[in-house]
């Protein structure tokens, strides 16, 4: 377990230039370790982004959730003073656009109906009835594992291929072309990237899924993008670009934020041998381990909003038309919210975190993301019980650079 | 203490049913929330309060009717 709880303090003065942001990670487990101080010291802070941009930075998990469900907080992507984390391209900025309209950039009341469209496929009782194939895929994936060499790298052999097929299952994407969209999904989410060679394969993935919805309007097939064009004839929300936008979103959050938190889950569980050991005594347990393994790891940093009118919070009033980053990862280690907050505590319980957002944009895909995560750790502990890391936990290459946190490879061995 | 919800505000996440599946359930029509009952046992009135908090769109709320 790598130590950095000390208060790393921001510089407060009056009219000194906003720190930076994305502010690095210096531990592997940890978000920023300046959240700590801004939650206490300023909770509602200007930073500036590498656009060039100001935005400020929401910390406190009171907060967050307040704004979240605050009507004058619009999502939307289209507004020049969305807080971007990375220079974009034109080209490329209209492609955010474009998702975004299709559901996570769309305020009342045009969130609603789209969002209707696509709960129905999410249910908890529809999310149940996947278990026993979501079950048969992560048992492939184990028994492909334990046939193959020591060391193997977890990401390549389990943390991809299990939300990949599932997602590729439920959506009726062809999974042989899963090389192709990881890369490309991977990719989107990279500030390392070059903005040209981002746009490229943001571009590459877009025509394929134009092709795709092409394919199944002609003929509709019996998988959720099929069922959703059916029933979009009958009720009208989206058009051709829109199911494109949408399939996007959906092919690339259901895969990639899963995949890191089942590698980020498991070097979690296995640096803290004594809690893995009693959720593998107790197949129940493993549910509330998931919970506490998505608060503390809290993939997804921050997202951006734009405030609609004044808005007065944490100390400050924020001008209607000014960007806002709230930040998820701080949220979820606010100590008046989850005391002890920086210790991974399996047993604590906690459902209230804010890792999969809250308000209306909350994860569509959270039910899915639960039920792979439960899988995933209560199967994989208990068919490879000697299972370790074959890198020492500092060598592992963590996602520093990715919107969506994570490891790129995870050798292990048992 | 009655369970209150507004329909229009949900966005079907399911906590709710996670939460306290013998009070809530989903449509399989739209996949918003239905109240089996709105009436919590004793029992079950922490479990209907950490619904309440958990609900992402404020769909719900207690009354001490
Ligand atoms: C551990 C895995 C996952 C994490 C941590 C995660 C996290 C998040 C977060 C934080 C948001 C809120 C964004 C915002 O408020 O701006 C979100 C929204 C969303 N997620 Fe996930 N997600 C995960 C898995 C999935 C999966 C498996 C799917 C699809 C099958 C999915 C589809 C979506 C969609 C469609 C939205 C937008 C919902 C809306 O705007 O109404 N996610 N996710
Ligand atoms: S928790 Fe709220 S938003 Fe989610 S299904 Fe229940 S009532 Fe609807």
């Amino acid at each position: 377990m790598v130590q950095n709880r000390m208060l790393t303090s921001v510089s407060s003065a009056a009219g000194a230039e906003p720190p930076a942001f994305p502010m690095p990670r210096t531990c592997p487990f940890d978000p920023p370790a300046e959240y700590a101080a801004l939650r206490i010291e300023r909770p509602v802070t200007q930073v500036r982004l590498p656009t060039g941009q100001l935005a400020w930075l929401v910390t406190r998990y009171e907060d967050v959730r307040r704004l979240l469900t605050d009507p004058r907080v619009s999502s939307d992507r289209e507004h020049p003073n969305l807080p971007l984390t990375e220079p974009v391209t034109p080209e490329s900025r209209r492609r955010i656009a474009a998702v975004g309209r299709s559901l996570i950039g769309l305020d009342p009341p045009e969130h609603a109906p789209r969002r209707r469209m696509l709960v129905t496929e999410f249910t908890v009782r529809r999310i149940q009835a996947l278990r026993p194939h979501i079950q048969q895929v992560v048992d492939g994936c184990i028994d492909e594992l334990l046939a193959g060499p020591r060391p193997a790298d977890l990401v390549a052999a389990l943390s991809l291929p299990v939300p990949s097929m599932v997602i590729c299952e439920l959506l009726g994407v062809p999974y042989s072309d899963r090389e192709f969209f990881e890369r490309c999904s991977t990719a989107q989410l990279r500030r390392s990237i070059p903005a040209e060679e981002r746009q490229r394969t943001t571009g590459e993935l877009r025509a394929y899924l134009d092709r795709l919805v092409t394919a199944k309007e002609a003929a509709p097939g019996e998988d959720l993008l099929g069922r959703l064009i059916v029933h979009n004839r009958e009720t009208p929300v989206f058009d051709h670009e829109l199911l494109v936008g949408l399939a996007m979103l959906l092919l690339v959050a259901g895969h990639e934020s899963t995949a890191n938190m089942i590698s980020l889950g498991v070097v979690g569980l296995l640096e803290h041998p004594e809690q893995l050991a009693q959720i593998t005594a107790d197949p129940a347990a493993v549910d509330m381990a998931v919970e506490e393994l998505l608060r503390y790891f809290c993939i997804v940093d921050a997202q951006p909003r734009v405030a609609a009118a004044d808005i007065e919070i944490g100390g400050v009033t924020i001008p209607a038309g000014d960007g806002l980053l709230i930040a998820f990862a701080a949220a979820n280690r606010d100590e008046e919210a989850f005391p002890a907050a920086s210790t991974m505590d399996l047993g604590r319980g906690a459902r209230n975190h804010v890792a999969f957002g809250y308000g209306i944009h909350q994860c569509l895909g959270q039910n899915l993301a639960r039920e792979e995560l439960q899988i995933v750790f209560s199967t994989l502990f208990a068919r490879v019980p000697g299972l370790r890391l074959a890198a020492r936990v500092e060598e592992l290459p963590f996602k520093k650079d990715s919107n969506v946190y994570g490891i790129d490879q995870l050798p292990v061995t048992w | 203490m009655r369970i209150v919800m507004d329909r229009e505000y949900c966005v079907g996440s399911g906590q709710c049913v996670l939460s306290a599946p013998e009070l809530f359930d989903q449509s399989e029509e739209d996949g918003r929330v239905l109240l089996r009952t709105a009436r919590p046992e004793p029992a079950a009135i922490d479990r209907s309060r950490i619904a309440v908090d958990l609900c992402p769109s404020r769909a719900l709320s207690l009354a001490d009717d």
